[in-house]
């Protein structure tokens, strides 16, 4: 069915963006792998939305749109601020929260 | 308007409520209010006297209705004089009933204890006199114990005291006339000990008490018989139980009465009437308890608690008349009891040194009379003898209060710290002066009537004996008021009446105010004065008769005087040093003899006042137009109907109500009282109104009658009768006059010392000092051959049974205490505690590496645990 495609294609999108999340060691990359995700899930609002054929889906995409821009906006921002203490933004490093 | 009661006759059961609540209110609040409390008593008191004038004021309109002269309008004691009692009798004066109602308290096996109203003319009187007398003894203290330490504590018990003998006057039946005797025993020990501090008082504080139980047992004991006795008469004919006043006294009179009961029921309370009004064998706690305070013992000797087994004679008077035959013979108990009483306790008042012992012997030896006249008959004479007398006693002990308070430094002693009192403050005085000429029964003033009425009432009625011993007693009672008056007001002033001026000047005059009230009151002064027991008294004695000479103003006490001096200082800071509750008043600003306050002179004029002039209302002497108290207060004895008398009212009343128990909630109250008046309607056929020939208690009423009261006679007045008593009370004063100056004043050689050359007059002395030996023999044989061996036993089993129990007790406690530690405190709580500690511990430390700080890593973690919750419901879910 021609909904399934969205679905294939978000179920793609999540895998490449938790895999970036868990394995990239670059504070930026995984911000944008957050984004892979959060947009994966976007397409599969939109799918169910057009298969139950009403607009809530799209609603709950902006939403989600709106608060991806604010997080992305948060965390590049404490990204600056880690790189300026510390001259890298190797996730690796930043271990002090250690138990 | 037959049986038109009034308010305040219907709500009289109000009177003894106020003093009750403005107790429990001065007990609560008392301390927080302007006056510590004293307004609270002061106005219960007054509020209750209001309530008793208007009840007084309409029984006496209540007697006059039914007297049949509707004199309505032109009432009280004043207008009633126009009447003739034989007038009204010949009308066919009928029996005037008592305003009862009752409540049930509580019910028992079918007897119903109530609380309730007896109103007659006793009552009224008695709620009267409690009242005045009590409120004008407060006002007093309101001066008197000012700055006392427990001063609101003071002021709520004598206001308990006034209420618990209001409760016993209005007792509607035994069981409520106990209640208001035990309150006022309760409040007597707490009074008497007000100063507990000394030993000496808290002593004579519990014998007053203890002695007043032993004839206590009496009462509980009488009650009981007479309700056993009484019951099922009373409950038939009257459906009243057996403790109703009313019933037991239609019951003693109605023939039926078994002659054993009444017998032992009347015996019985007779002995508590002997250890509450101090009569003969328990006499000894009356003169100790002049260790309370002033206004106490005024309370308590004229109108409250000493009265109050006078009262109960009075008020249960067909049981006594019929049980000790009283018209019939010429010698019974309570006439031998009360005679041996006059004389005796007047003797001892002569060896007194304290001022209000020798008040609180004639107060024993009067109320001798008062019993010496109830057992002879004399119902009348007695009863106003108690009216009379709570005036002038009440004034005497006020003043010597006030003596005391402004005269001699709170001290009691006579003859250490008085004298020639007179000038330094006369309206004390010369109240004193009128309460004693009325005590001794000098003419026109009010003792006169009532004593010089009981002895010739008592001879009149067949007791020629006893005429004769009242008649010494009268001779007695005027030496030592004499005496006593001498002593205290003329002669040379002595000790603090002589010397507080003296002291004063040299400035050393301090702490000498708290000494007194307590140690002198005792009578057992720690110092060589007061002479506290027969070897010092010798001593002193004999120094007098050596002839120390009247060169020290303080005269008398020669010796002892010398060596009181350089005591003083010693024995003054020592007992101020004791901080006793007294000692902050009035000792800075004045120190001579001088006249006491407003507030203690206006109680005390209003009662000399009344001491002059209450003999007027039962002035048998001036014709029967002045015999109120025999028209209003003794109650007439003729028999009544049975029906209109009691039982109808209350059976029909029944029916109208419905009610199945008897004599449940106020029923009784309006039938009762609107039948009041038992006037000889034409209900009964057989009648009981033919019932005039002198009836009721000589024989017994006809069927279908009733009688409450027994037909007392009484004696003709004769001025020769009269004359014989005065003379013997003329050469009492005269003779003691004469005598106290011989001895005291110009110390004549033949008389100073008499007790010590004279051997029987030093027996005779000595007997007397020890007052009969009577609390040697109750404290050193009765109590040691009793109480010793079981206080011997009792020390026994506290040592080896209860200590051993306890002992066991404790050991085992130990023994177990110690295997729990171990056990189960130590190994299985503290084991669980430490127990989940370390789990924690553990399990924070296998957690640990989790807890990386690689952002990475919670990702994984994050989506794996989502990755498995995913399957989880997939898994289920399909």
């Amino acid at each position: 069915m021609f909904a399934v495609n969205f679905f294939l294609l978000a179920a793609v999108l999540f895998c490449i963006g938790v895999y970036g999340v868990i394995a990239r060691r670059n504070a930026v990359l995984v911000l944008m792998s957050v984004e892979l995700i959060l947009n994966s899930v976007n397409l599969n609002l939109l799918g169910f939305s057009l298969i139950n054929g009403n607009i809530d889906g799209h609603v709950f995409a902006l939403y989600i749109i709106a608060v991806a821009a604010a997080e992305v906006g948060v965390g590049l921002a404490m990204v600056m601020l880690v790189y300026r203490n510390r001259r890298s933004i190797a996730l690796d490093d930043l271990s002090e929260m250690k138990g | 308007m037959l049986g038109a009661t009034g308010w305040f006759l219907d709500n009289a059961w109000l009177i003894p409520i106020i003093p009750g609540v403005a107790f429990a209110l001065i007990i609560l609040i008392g301390k927080r209010l302007p006056m510590q409390g004293s307004e609270l008593g002061v106005a219960s008191m007054a509020a209750s006297l209001v309530l008793s004038v208007g009840a007084a004021y309409q029984w006496i309109q209540r007697v006059d209705d039914a007297g049949g002269h509707s004199e309505a309008g032109t009432l009280g004691l004043i207008a009633g004089f126009g009447r003739s009692l034989t007038a009204a009798q010949e009308e066919g004066a009928a029996y005037v009933q008592p305003v009862i109602r009752s409540w049930t308290w509580w019910e028992s096996g079918g007897a119903s204890f109530g609380y309730g109203q007896h109103i007659d003319g006793l009552a009224v009187m008695m709620l009267f006199l409690v009242a005045f007398i009590s409120l004008l003894v407060q006002i007093y203290s309101l001066e008197y114990v000012r700055g006392d330490r427990r001063y609101t504590h003071f002021f709520a018990a004598i206001t308990l005291f006034s209420a618990g003998m209001l409760v016993m006057v209005l007792g509607e039946n035994m069981i409520q006339v106990i209640l208001g005797w035990e309150i006022m025993g309760l409040c007597s020990f707490l009074l008497i000990g007000h100063w507990w501090e000394d030993e000496a008082n808290s002593t004579a504080a519990l014998k007053a008490f203890l002695t007043v139980r032993v004839g206590d047992i009496g009462l509980l004991v009488g009650t009981s018989v007479l309700f056993f006795g009484a019951n099922d008469w009373t409950q038939e004919n009257l459906g009243t139980s057996g403790f109703s006043i009313q019933g037991l006294s239609a019951w003693a009179l109605s023939g039926e009465a078994s002659e054993t009961v009444l017998l032992w029921g009347a015996v019985a309370l007779f002995i508590a009437c002997i250890g509450k009004s101090g009569q003969f064998p328990l006499h000894t706690w009356l003169p100790d308890a002049m260790a309370g305070p002033t206004p106490v013992s005024s309370l308590l000797h004229s109108s409250t608690m000493v009265v109050a087994g006078v009262f109960l004679v009075a008020r249960l008077y067909p049981v006594f008349w019929e049980a000790f035959s009283i018209p019939d013979v010429s010698v019974n108990f309570i006439v031998v009891i009360a005679g041996i009483t006059i004389v005796i306790s007047a003797l001892l008042a002569f060896v007194q040194d304290d001022i209000k012992k020798v008040l609180a012997y004639s107060t024993v030896s009067q109320l001798g009379y008062m019993m010496l006249g109830l057992g002879a008959g004399a119902w009348l004479p007695a009863v106003f003898h108690i009216f009379t007398h709570a005036f002038f006693k009440c004034c005497l002990f006020l003043c010597a209060g006030s003596v005391s308070h402004s005269g001699s430094h709170h001290s009691f002693d006579m003859k250490r710290d008085m004298g020639g009192l007179a000038k330094k403050m006369p309206i004390t005085a010369g109240a004193w002066i009128v309460a004693t000429l009325a005590l001794a029964g000098v003419f026109p003033l009010s003792g006169f009537f009532s004593k010089d009425e009981i002895i010739d009432n008592v001879g009149h009625n067949g007791y020629e004996v006893f005429m004769y011993i009242a008649l010494f007693g009268a001779f007695l009672t005027a030496g030592y008021m004499t005496r006593a008056t001498y002593l205290t007001f003329f002669g040379e002033p002595r000790g603090a009446a002589a010397h507080a001026s003296a002291l004063e000047a040299a400035g050393a005059a301090s702490g000498r105010a708290g000494a007194s009230p307590q140690n002198d009151a005792s009578g057992h002064v720690p110092s060589p004065g007061g002479a506290a027991d027969p070897a010092l008294e010798e001593g002193r004695a004999s120094a007098g008769q050596v002839g120390v000479s009247p060169l020290e103003d303080r005269g008398v006490g020669g010796l002892s005087s010398e060596e009181d001096d350089p005591a003083d200082p010693a024995l003054h800071g020592e007992l101020a040093t004791a901080g006793l509750a007294h000692a902050d008043h009035g000792d800075a600003e004045h120190h001579g003899p001088h006249e006491s306050p407003k507030l203690i002179l206006i109680p005390v004029c209003i009662l000399a006042f009344f001491a002059l002039t209450a003999g007027f209302t039962n002035a048998v002497a001036f014709g029967e137009d002045w015999e109120q108290f025999k028209e209003y207060v003794e109650p007439i004895a003729e028999a009544s109907d049975l029906e209109a008398a009691g039982a109808a009212p209350r059976a029909s009343d029944l029916e109208a109500a419905g009610a199945a128990s008897v004599r449940s909630g106020s029923s009784i109250l309006n039938d009762a009282s609107s039948h009041s008046v038992s006037s000889p309607a034409p209900v009964q056929e057989e009648g009981g109104e033919e019932e005039h020939a002198s009836g009721c208690g000589y024989t017994a009423p006809e069927e279908g009658g009733i009688c409450f009261f027994p037909a007392v006679s009484h004696a003709e007045f004769e001025w020769s009768k009269a004359a014989l008593s005065l003379i013997v009370v003329g050469i009492g004063l005269v003779g003691s006059w004469f005598v106290c100056v011989a001895l005291y004043s110009k110390r004549s050689r033949s008389l100073v010392g008499l007790t010590q050359r004279l051997a029987p007059a030093r027996w005779g002395y000595n007997f007397l000092w020890n007052k009969y030996y009577l609390d040697h023999l109750y404290e050193q044989r009765i109590i040691r051959s009793i109480a010793h061996p079981i206080a011997r036993g009792a020390n026994w089993v506290n040592q080896n049974v209860i200590d051993g129990v306890v002992n066991g007790l404790g050991i085992g406690g130990r023994k177990t205490g110690g295997w729990v530690y171990r056990n189960i405190d130590q190994r299985v709580v503290d084991g669980a505690v430490n127990a989940s500690g370390a789990a924690a511990g553990g399990t924070g430390h296998a957690l640990q590496p989790v807890q990386s700080g690689k952002v990475n890593q919670y990702g994984a973690l994050l989506f794996g645990a989502a990755a498995v919750f995913a399957i989880v419901l997939v898994i289920v879910n399909v």
